[in-house]
């Protein structure tokens, strides 16, 4: 048994045992789990890929004269004035202005939100268009300027739903394809497309919020942020398998932190052909190893953690609830798995490379004792499901 | 018998000289085109395997070199920019050769071998993060 602080201790000492959520495997198999119990302080899980609930505030100062921003785009595209004069909220899957979208099939969707954000962490210049109505004390009505990160007051990443748990996988089972936010996915189940990071992945590793709650300290594509809430659509009342690891997208995280100190190869636009822009972003989570449990928790494989596969051409849209199979993500890691005697690829939106790094570089600031473990202000919802949108008739 | 892949680059006064010609009539090699942009008053590409005796496709290179048209023996039109590449993987399905793979599946990193890519250009439209494009 070890308490927060035993271990931020450590830390602080630079002499915390730290493993990545991969290396503690075969560790564990070696040592035996109470002997790797005693010995292990931390354990960094990680994972890197599309999370579209994902953007920023951001402050400008003020101008002179002052306005007070009423509409205002970044780049072209549009960020959200309805808060203070000089504050606006940036979101990854906003399109640019003017994109055709999916006006001529399938369309590309060069650049948004997300790409604005990589451009910004970066370092690089962006342009500001702002309109207002104009006002006794902020007469200006309208600005185009330049600016870069550090000519912000603040760039604060602030992401509604991060790290789901788990997720679906997709196929088409039709005979058209379906370019979806899992990739374009071929006609009669050709290929398939996955995403999450596995036996590295954050919420995997701590399926019952142990030590994962509001106020854990994460790392945020290099800064170190927090968990601000329980992420939007959190399920934690899903399906578990028996070794109580979530087989469909279950939790989800809330996340913030500061963009000045993040980098930028973790925080990149995305674009999906036929679907729409979205945000890659690298998150990083410690998990102490308080006890035996906590560990055994931390020793999940690939080959234990099912995803359930839906699809794509019609189950997904009409929520059917048919799931054709389960696939382990040692299955899908291999390249090639067989779903109903036929032979599928796999791709994945994901990466696995990134969240490996990033479970090295966060178990080094470790144990370089730069980064603390924090016990949670308050845990997630144990036992919560996530309801759908009635449309129901309106009055008016 | 060699095959050698090899990408001409022609100037924009140069793409009316018919080199294909050429070099299959007078130099008794096989060229097999795998992709062309030849456009009027614009720079133009070739990219193609030439297959016959060394000798024979050294001297046909030669003679378009000497024909103003520059000859890359290194390079394809399909640009993999390893920087830009996350190695998420989202590419696999749809690279037809194998080009693009995972060359280190401990790690699941993405790598590119440029001479098994025929230049289908799938992958340019799939990559989320514009790893992939084309010279032309």
């Amino acid at each position: 048994m070890k308490t927060y602080e035993e271990i931020n201790a450590k830390i602080e000492a630079k002499t915390a045992v730290v493993m990545t959520a991969e290396e503690i495997i075969d560790y564990v198999d070696r040592k035996g789990l109470d002997q790797a119990a005693r010995e292990v302080d931390v354990v960094t899980t990680a994972t890197f890929g599309p999370m579209c609930s994902s953007g920023c505030f951001l402050n400008f100062g003020h101008a002179m004269p002052r306005i007070r921003i009423t509409e205002a785009w970044i780049d072209d595209v549009a960020a959200y004035g309805g808060v203070a004069a000089v504050d606006v909220y940036l979101g990854a899957t906003q399109l640019r202005k003017n994109d055709p979208a999916n006006t001529y099939y399938p369309g590309e969707f060069r650049f948004g939100g997300g790409h604005a954000m990589e451009k910004l962490v970066a370092g690089e210049e962006l342009e500001l268009f702002a309109l207002s109505y104009g006002t006794d004390d902020y007469p200006l009505r309208e600005i185009r300027t330049r600016f870069s990160i550090k000519d912000l007051n603040q760039a604060i990443m602030v992401n509604p739903r991060n790290c789901y748990q788990n997720y679906n996988v997709a196929i088409n089972g039709s005979d058209k394809p379906v370019y979806s936010y899992l990739g374009l996915l071929k006609p009669r189940m050709e290929n398939l497309g996955y995403s999450s990071a596995g036996q590295l992945s954050p919420l995997l590793n701590d399926p019952h919020y142990r030590t994962i709650g509001v106020g854990t300290r994460v790392w945020l594509a290099g800064a170190q942020g927090h968990v601000y809430a329980e992420g939007t659509q959190h399920a934690s009342a899903c399906l578990r398998g028996d070794n109580g690891v979530p087989m469909e997208g279950a939790g989800t995280l809330a996340l913030t932190g500061d963009m000045k100190r993040m980098r930028k190869e973790f925080v990149r636009g995305v674009s999906l052909p036929g679907y729409g822009v979205s945000l890659s972003l690298g998150v990083g989570v410690p998990i102490p190893i308080l006890d035996v449990d906590m560990l055994r928790q931390t020793c999940v494989r690939d080959r234990d953690i099912y995803a359930p596969v839906i699809d794509y051409s019609r189950d997904y849209q009409y929520k059917t609830g048919k799931v054709v199979c389960r696939l382990s993500y040692e299955q899908l890691k291999s390249g090639e798995v067989t779903i109903e005697g036929k032979k599928v690829m796999t791709g994945s939106l994901s990466s696995y490379a990134k969240a490996r790094e990033i479970a090295w570089l966060l178990k080094e600031e470790i144990s370089r004792g730069e980064f603390l473990v924090s016990r949670p202000l308050a845990p997630l919802p144990p036992n919560q499901s996530c309801g759908g949108l009635a449309a129901r008739e309106t009055t008016r | 018998m060699i095959t050698k892949r090899v990408l001409f680059s022609f100037p924009k006064d140069m793409v009316e000289k018919p080199i294909v010609y050429h070099l299959v009539k007078d130099y008794d090699l096989v060229v097999n085109i795998f992709r062309a942009r030849i456009t009027p008053e614009d720079e133009g590409f070739l990219l193609v395997d030439v297959t016959g005796p060394e000798d024979r496709i050294a001297e046909g290179l030669a003679f378009v070199r000497a024909a103003n048209v520059a000859v890359n023996e290194s390079e394809i039109g399909l640009r993999w920019d390893e920087g830009l590449c996350t190695s998420c993987g989202n590419c696999l399905t749809h690279c037809p050769t194998g080009a693009l793979k995972i060359v280190d599946r401990a790690a699941m990193k993405v790598g590119f071998e440029p001479p098994l890519c025929v230049e289908c250009l799938s992958c340019i439209s799939v990559c989320p993060f514009g790893a992939c494009s084309s010279l032309f």
